[in-house]
């Protein structure tokens, strides 16, 4: 206000002009835009024209929850994690040995149940690791993934070791709906959970919360040096993804009916790294983008040799990050123009 | 209980070499450039692969094998270092990552389509195959050799290290990079040759492993987190520190594999995060 006073009128005006203008875009930066219905139009369309993938497709949900989870710490806060599967896992468990061990299938519940577990363990582990960086962070978490792994082969009989747990039998959706053994209402109850989380995720990060996770990433010390409570604003961060990991655990588990300990594996961990780095991150359209082609190509090439789809998998990933670099992907496709612009991670 | 702790001191002693040798090489890399190389275990693998294939196909003897292996495995480590790593060293954390995960997937996935997906194992030679008696007790004879050849390293490292003046422009590339490089030293042809020879190492440990691990494709990303644990407990860049890393680790993941047999490797990782959150850049590392 003050610099306008100083300028002539003449320029002043313009100015004002441009200003407003763009004070308008920042207020109206979170608006849905109509291209946004686009991936749910999408996976609407192959509920209706693939009914017999719908396995595929809900795996694909699942791992868009998974991947959408990674990025408000990978793409928003700039937290590279090598033990994102632990969150995932324990979401899984927490939503299956509420059933197994306690005897309780509604699967709302369930899935509260392990987004809770999956929140305790992110606040708990994001507190006492999120102090650490570079090779320190990497190896933590790590570590402390496959420490979880391990203790739950130690209480087999609580968990059922590497054996799993056979048995999720979920209790029907509201108490109404059943499910069919084609997976169609398995497909909707991913899509309706998916819907509602993905809402309070881009709440989340057009929020001003959001926007101090961005500051972090880009200039940490500088993001200190304004007071900006850098460490907690990280936990929290952390404990959301947790929790938004631990309830596509929980999907997981129940749509399955099955978990085993292989849910903690690092392959696990990377793979959701791998989709939300093709998607590209820091926009949340990444994980949708990214989870699609990845399950989709895994499902193709898989058929042929897995020793292919490994090698595929692989190359794209060099290519990804050598060439296109990360996360322009969607930028050359021109999808993030009719989405939103994306914040450059 | 004497014999036990014996028993856990050479067995400790001799997984200790096997992880010295593989994780010096990551090590430096992490020292010299801050590169996080996660396909370093893929290097050990293909160097398990090329000593299987040189001796069962060839007839090579197993010691020259190893030589072989060395040689051949830090000169083609070279190759990737020019054309994949080099575009990377002013990079984030997280390209390297993603570029090496993606080399480690392709590697896995390309010796499981020539070698399949099955345990491999190798014939050693007669001499190597028994016990050999010290004092009162007899060790197993490969064993013996392992830490004899790890100890054998550690001097030839410590010398080039410490002696020599390729070691002492290293260790300034270390301590400061810039300033080395205004000084004249040229860090990037220094750091093309450390990680030939710590790829030709790994690729040596990955041959040298056979024998106490099995041989799968799967070996680049199990053995892996080892290495990292090594080199994050060590502090990167440290020659002392990847000694007394794999030293810790090695002894802690002996004897808690033997008094919990049941928690499996759980032992390793409980020192390593317990000494990494008191000491973030490893017990030898700078602040």
């Amino acid at each position: 206000m003050d610099a306008n006073k100083s300028l002539p009128s003449s320029a002043g005006g313009e100015i004002a002009v441009e200003r407003a203008r763009g004070a308008g875009l920042l207020v109206r930066r979170d608006r849905f835009r109509p291209a946004e219905a686009l991936p749910w139009l999408a996976a609407l369309a192959a509920f209706f024209i693939f009914p017999n993938q719908m396995v595929l497709g809900n795996q694909t949900l699942i791992m868009i929850l998974f991947a959408l989870s990674l990025d408000l710490i990978l793409g928003y806060a700039g937290i590279v994690t090598l033990g994102h599967a632990a969150f995932f896992g324990l979401g899984a468990y927490g939503a299956a040995l509420l059933i197994t061990d306690f005897g309780w299938s509604e699967p709302i519940s369930g899935l509260v149940c392990g987004a809770l577990v999956a929140a305790i363990a992110g606040f708990l582990s994001g507190w006492l690791l999120l102090r650490y960086r570079g090779l320190a962070f990497l190896v933590l978490t790590l570590s402390t993934t496959i420490m979880l792994q391990q203790s739950g082969n130690l209480f087999r009989d609580f968990t059922g070791g590497y054996d799993g747990i056979p048995g999720v039998n979920i209790a029907p959706l509201f108490g109404h709906f059943d499910y069919d053994i084609y997976g169609h209402t398995y497909y909707l109850y991913c899509l309706g959970v998916l819907l509602i989380v993905f809402y309070c995720m881009r709440r989340i990060v057009y929020s001003p919360f959001g926007r101090a996770l961005v500051g972090i990433r880009e200039n940490i010390d500088r993001m200190n040096a304004l007071g900006s409570p850098v460490h907690w604003r990280l936990v929290v961060a952390y404990t959301i993804s947790a929790a938004v990991a631990g309830i596509a655990g929980a999907l997981f588990a129940q749509t399955n009916a099955f978990v085993t300990l292989g849910v903690f594996d690092f392959d696990q961990s990377a793979a959701v790294l791998v989709m939300l780095i093709l998607g590209g991150a820091g926009w949340l359209y990444g994980a949708f983008i990214g989870a699609a082609l990845y399950m989709v190509l895994q499902n193709e090439l898989a058929k042929a040799s897995p020793a292919f789809w490994q090698f595929g998998i692989g190359l794209l990933l060099i290519g990804v990050v050598l060439f296109v670099r990360r996360g322009t992907l969607p930028r050359m496709l021109n999808v993030s123009r009719l989405l939103r612009w994306r914040t450059q991670p | 209980m004497v014999n036990t702790i014996v028993s856990i001191l050479f067995d400790g002693l001799a997984w200790a070499m096997f992880l010295f040798i593989v994780s010096i090489g990551l090590s430096v890399t992490m020292g010299l450039m801050g590169f996080v190389n996660l396909a370093h275990g893929a290097f050990a693998m293909a160097g398990g692969y090329l000593v299987l294939t040189t001796m069962s196909a060839w007839g090579v003897p197993f010691l020259a094998a190893l030589a072989i292996t060395f040689v051949v495995v830090g000169a083609a480590s070279v190759l990737f270092e020019r054309a994949l790593y080099a575009r990377l060293y002013g990079a984030g954390e997280l390209d390297q990552v993603l570029m090496t995960i993606g080399l480690t997937f392709m590697a896995i996935a390309t010796y499981t389509y020539f070698y399949g997906p099955l345990t491999h194992a190798v014939r050693i030679p007669d001499y190597l195959a028994g016990q050999i008696t010290i004092g009162a007790r007899s060790f197993p004879a490969y064993r013996v050799f392992l830490i004899v050849v790890g100890a054998a390293l550690v001097a030839a490292l410590w010398y080039g290290f410490d002696r020599t003046n390729i070691g002492a422009k290293i260790r300034a590339s270390v301590d400061n990079r810039r300033m080395a490089q205004s000084v004249g030293i040229d860090v990037d042809l220094l750091f093309t040759i450390t990680f030939a020879v710590g790829s030709g190492l790994a690729a040596l440990g990955g041959g040298l492993a056979i024998q106490l691990l099995g041989l799968t494709p799967n070996f680049a990303i199990i053995y892996l987190v080892f290495f990292l644990l090594v080199v994050a407990v060590g502090g990167s860049g440290s020659i002392w520190g990847t000694l007394v890393g794999a030293l810790v680790l090695g002894m802690a993941d002996t004897a808690g594999k033997y008094f919990f047999s049941d928690a499996g490797t759980f032992a390793i990782y409980a020192v390593a995060v317990l000494i990494l959150l008191f000491k973030p850049t490893g017990l030898y590392g700078r602040e």
